[in-house]
């Protein structure tokens, strides 16, 4: 009998249609994971590894007055403990965050945050090295913490950034775009101005797999290798290099599988940074792997934006500016993972999809006593923010108006024949059929009988709501000319070898995290050569074996690696080309390529496979002159532009009137990623981001009291949505390909993250507007949701 | 992973080894059930025990649900999962399949216990409420021989209870009274989460008016109680919604809940009254059948 246990893992990979290239198949990497065999940072042991932990502040905000290690070091199977003043002799204890900012590896002078990491113990064994931690004795001496982002430039604030020289207040950075004076003149003049204050809470990206590493430093080789929870690989070995003096050749990164990670394992933390300079000391293997509680109080948390959106437009409708000021609150260390000239990222996209007369934005970032960050959590560089504002002020505006929300819309969204159409932003959106994507939405949804349903129930008295929101990302960062990280360029490599006996092993420098990489990029190579996905191994994750790139994040993997694994697929495909025509013995001009094989124009008989031309390549017999044997190639691709993915998303929500309790009945979500490589992939990263948007948008917070106390420091805490609180998604899309990239795709992983909040807070506030109420903040808890219908809707923070 | 500090454990096969470790060891000893409170403490180390005596494998002796003609009798050790799934419980007192339904998860249920659960004392706990308002009483056994104490008098205050060192829960025992019937009402920001508040409640009627009725709030206080004077104002009475809303009204204004990230105190009182009108309302459309 077969089991599931007997099963061949290949076995798995079948399929009902077995694409080769484009199309629906189950994901070659699904077999090991749903039968828990991946591999992850935790499930590594090697000889001799000891154990990692952390020390951590309680306080938000405390000068240390010392440290006193000495009962630590007598438990009998502690190693070292090592404090931030140790590391200060090495110059390790400060290091720089991925926008020019500098954070403690291990606080010397102060603590900042709560949770900030203060010193770490190394023992045997895990229990024994927490146990160390309850050993340690740290004197603190508290500070007043600055907790709400809007007093923190205030005359007389606490300054949190002493360690920078000259440093007088909370101030981080002013940013601005678009024009001002010419955004006022049209606000000046418009019939109808709308404004309003929207939060975009703090919130955490909170993957299913907490950070960790395991650090191997070899004194024989003097090789250091690095198992760790990364996004970004090469990045992150370029930057060890630089900081830590380690050559870059004696330095290996490997992101073995991950397990999520929504920009959350994009920086490099403090953690990594101790074990490796455990292991350097103590010359064993030394892991770490933070715990749920670590993982929300001291790593990348996303958002934080106060913001002001203000609307201008004509009585009848035509929306003709968008303006807003935003607060940025970025905790105590400018952590944000951006393009070095995008402090904001790309918050500039706030004009949304509508056709305007001018934009203009103002945002000024600060300190605070928070965990640093402001990564990119599913949000494409702060796009999610952008599009949050602009998708609220529109129906803010819609209720001014007295209009519906989706006549508003398609009133304005920019038309295709404008496209490709430059914003006042300054950002040029590649292609798209807005109007067709929306009308789609909704009918899909029966969006006229859904109104008529709402009215009946409003009369009623129950509280239905529908909610509307157009969205256009920005993804797949980006041309060298404008995007690197710490000066490093965002292009990706890519390699392709195939093997005597046609099967291919394509490298990439891209790490997957569940998004399906070693199936889309197979997929890919699978289109453009002929070779089954199933013959095609998809290599990444290590530093030894890849080509070099930025890694995956922002929805980067297929716009840019994936146009990496077209193009060289194309690259060995020419080649192949000229070995075919010696082996049929006619011109090249002569060829004509069918998926997998090339023949001869005008002769149906004669043609060679691209496994016999693999074979040839290597074998035995003359090639054309000029030609190297073997069949490989390599690309570094920089893309020429970003990809504009949109989408147009529906949502319908019962509130209970008694308990302000929302109930998301449905939901449906148009995409448009330009060409669809794997439709079941594409509808799972869908379905993920519109969950992971009704936790934003109904339950999630990282919430601080007003001493800075992290009070969302575990799961029971900081709620993240389960399936019992999401509809039956009803996915749709349309499919206009992007002009500039190879294969015509776009970025999918974070567009449903992005789309989704404003439509279900477009929802209950619909389902709320007979009470008055025109805005409430996330994230809508029963509470927060009866407040709004009490006339008192209040700020999160 | 989280880890906690060095502690002994031991394993108990039966009640009375179980009441002797327990007299014996002294110190910080904790009985372990499902673990699904007491071992998370452990974890976070907010909970430092010198020992843990495991109670799982006394689960024939104490795993147990029997629905007699006069009174129900619960086993401590009975898991959450059978609490939700008896039949023959959901027939007598459907108030425990409402609330078991929305307490925690699969995985907490197939492990928890009401034992666990009532002796973990925490304010906003579920079945706390369920036994306030069906006017259990709880079974404690000791070295010296079993006393039997009332809901009302179980709890000392938050996370404390009737139940002395050296002592254990044994038995949860609910009166069956005819003409009755229970529901439960809990508002809470997602599923599995613990309760905004929650309500119990126990209705019996005579021909067309209220005999008795029992209302337990969770979550509003530092213990779940009978909110008095519910009674009073349904009793001899035909239910009625302006019965449900005088029921209410003194449910809000006798709770004592604090504001937290579930919401403010004004917030939980208004719940208080809404939930004890919607359990009032739902128990007694099921002592009338109009209602499974």
């Amino acid at each position: 009998m077969t089991t599931l246990g007997t099963r061949p893992l290949d076995s798995f990979v079948d399929n009902d249609q077995k694409p080769v290239g484009y199309g629906r198949m189950l994901r070659k990497e699904d077999p090991r994971f749903v039968r828990g065999l991946g591999h992850y940072c935790d499930d590594i042991q090697l000889p001799g590894m000891l154990h990692m932990a952390i020390l951590r502040s309680p306080y938000a905000h405390a000068r240390i007055v010392s440290i006193d290690a000495s009962a630590a070091l007598a438990h009998p199977k502690v190693k070292a403990v090592v404090t931030g003043a140790d590391l200060a002799e090495k110059g390790l204890a400060w290091m720089p965050t991925l926008s020019n900012d500098v954070q403690a590896v291990l606080a010397t002078d102060k603590v900042r945050f709560q949770g900030q990491e203060v010193a770490i113990a190394v023992a045997e064994d895990r229990y024994a090295a927490r146990d160390a931690l309850d050993l340690i004795d740290v004197e603190y001496e508290p500070l007043d913490p600055v907790v709400d982002a809007r007093r923190a430039l205030e005359p007389g604030a606490p300054v949190i950034r002493d360690d920078l020289e000259g440093k007088a207040d909370n101030h981080c950075f002013d940013w601005e775009t678009g024009d001002e004076a010419a955004t006022q003149a049209v606000f000046d003049a418009a019939e109808v101005v709308v404004s309003q204050d929207i939060v975009y809470p703090r919130v955490h990206p909170a993957p299913m797999e907490t950070c960790g590493c395991v650090a191997d430093y070899e004194r024989v080789s003097g090789k250091l290798t690095l198992w760790t929870t990364s996004q970004a690989p090469h990045a992150h070995r370029t930057l060890y290099a630089l900081v830590a003096g380690l050559p870059e050749h004696k330095i290996r990164v490997v992101s073995p599988d991950i397990g999520g990670g929504f920009g959350n394992k994009v920086p490099i933390y403090p953690g990594y940074v101790c074990a490796i300079v455990a292991s350097l000391v103590l010359n064993k293997p030394v892991k770490w792997m933070e715990d749920r509680s670590e993982n929300l109080i001291s790593t990348g948390f996303a958002r934080d934006y106060l913001m002001r959106g203000e609307i201008a437009a004509t009585r009848d409708g035509k929306i003709l500016a968008v303006r807003t000021h935003v607060l940025a609150d970025h905790g105590a260390f400018n952590g944000t993972a951006a393009p070095v000239k995008y402090p904001a990222g790309f918050f500039g996209v706030f004009t949304g999809s509508y056709d305007l007369e001018a934009a203009y934005c103002k945002m000024t970032a600060v300190y605070t006593n928070k965990a640093p960050g402001g990564v990119a959590y599913a949000c494409s560089f702060r796009i999610t923010e952008a599009v949050y504002l602009v998708e609220r002020i529109v129906d803010c505006l819609a209720d001014e108006l007295g209009m519906d929300p989706a006549e508003l819309r398609l009133r304005n969204l920019i038309r295709p024949d404008q496209f490709p159409y430059t914003t006042k932003t300054g950002w040029v959106y590649d292609s798209g059929e807005y109007e067709r994507a929306l009308r789609l939405a909704m009918d899909m949804v029966g969006y006229d009988e859904l109104r008529k349903e709402q009215a009946e129930r409003r009369a009623r008295g129950e509280m239905m709501g529908i909610g509307i929101s157009f969205f256009t990302e920005a993804v797949g960062a980006g041309p060298r000319k404008d995007m690197d990280i710490l000066g490093l360029g965002m292009a990706d490599g890519c390699e392709l070898t195939v093997h005597p006996t046609g099967k291919a092993v394509v490298r990439l420098s891209v790490q997957t995290q569940g998004q399906g990489h070693e199936t889309t990029f197979a997929q890919i190579v699978a289109e453009e050569l002929g070779i089954p996905p199933g013959d095609i191994e998809v290599v990444h994750g290590d530093t030894d074996q890849t080509p070099f790139g930025l890694g995956t994040y922002g929805s980067r993997s297929t716009p840019v690696s994936g146009a990496a694994a077209a193009m060289v697929a194309r690259k060995v495909r020419d080649k192949a080309r000229i070995i075919a025509s010696g082996m049929l013995e006619v011109s090249v001009a002569d060829l004509e390529w069918e998926k997998g094989a090339f023949g001869v124009k005008g002769d149906p008989g004669k043609s060679v496979t691209i496994q016999d031309i693999a074979l040839r390549s290597y074998g035995a017999g003359d090639l054309p002159e000029g030609l190297e044997g073997g069949l490989q190639a390599e690309v570094c691709y920089n893309p020429e532009n970003l990809t504009y993915p949109f989408g147009a998303y529906v949502c319908v929500v019962d509130v209970d009137r008694g308990t302000g309790q929302v109930k998301v009945r449905r939901f449906v979500a148009v995409d448009d990623c330009g060409t669809r490589i794997n439709e079941m992939i594409i509808e799972g990263q869908v379905h993920g981001g519109l969950t992971d948007g009704v936790g934003m948008a109904l339950m999630e917070m990282i919430a601080f009291d007003e001493e800075g106390n992290c009070l969302s420091a575990s799961l029971m805490d900081y709620l993240i949505p389960t399936a019992l609180e999401v509809p039956d998604w009803q996915t749709g899309h349309t499919v206009t390909p992007s002009p500039h990239h190879p294969i015509g795709a776009k970025g999918i992983g974070e567009s449903a993250t992005v789309g989704s909040p404003p439509a279900i807070v477009n929802a209950v506030v619909d389902a709320l507007s007979p009470m008055g109420v025109r805005h409430a903040d996330m994230p809508l808890t029963p509470a927060r949701v009866w407040d709004a219908m009490q006339g008192h809707p209040t700020p999160p923070v | 992973m989280q880890v906690p500090a060095p502690f002994e454990y031991r394993r108990a096969t039966s009640v009375d080894e179980a009441l002797t470790l327990l007299g014996e060891l002294g110190g910080t000893t904790r009985l372990v059930a499902g673990g699904h409170s007491l071992l998370p403490m452990m974890k976070l180390r907010l909970a430092t025990l010198d020992r843990v005596v495991d109670i799982n494998g006394l689960h024939d002796e104490l795993g147990y649900i029997r629905v007699g003609h006069d009174e129900v009798r619960i086993g401590a050790l009975t898991r959450h999962r059978e609490l939700l799934e008896s039949e023959e419980l959901a027939a007598a007192f459907p108030i425990f399949r409402d609330a078991e339904r929305v307490i925690a998860d699969p995985v907490v249920r197939n492990r928890g216990t009401i034992g666990g659960s009532l002796c973990q004392a925490d304010p906003a706990e579920d079945l706390s409420a369920v036994c306030t308002a069906v006017q259990a009483s709880c079974v404690i056994r000791g070295p010296d021989g079993t006393r039997t104490v009332p809901m009302e008098e179980f709890y000392r205050g938050p996370f404390e209870t009737a139940v002395g060192d050296g002592e254990m829960l044994v038995e949860v025992r609910v009166p069956v009274r005819p003409n009755g019937s229970s529901a439960y009402e809990k508002v809470e920001r997602r599923a599995g989460d613990w309760a905004i508040v929650s309500s119990g409640a126990a209705v019996w009627l005579e021909g067309d008016v209220v005999a008795d009725a029992r209302v337990g709030l969770a979550a509003v206080g530092p213990n779940t109680t009978a909110i008095e004077g519910v009674a009073d104002v349904l009793r001899g009475h035909e239910p009625s919604e302006d019965a449900y809303a005088a029921a209410g009204a003194i449910a809000a204004e006798r709770c004592s809940p604090v504001a937290d990230l579930r919401g403010s105190v004004e917030y939980k009182r208004h719940l208080a009254d809404e939930l004890t009108r919607r359990s009032l309302r739902r128990a007694v459309a099921r002592v009338r059948g109009e209602e499974g």
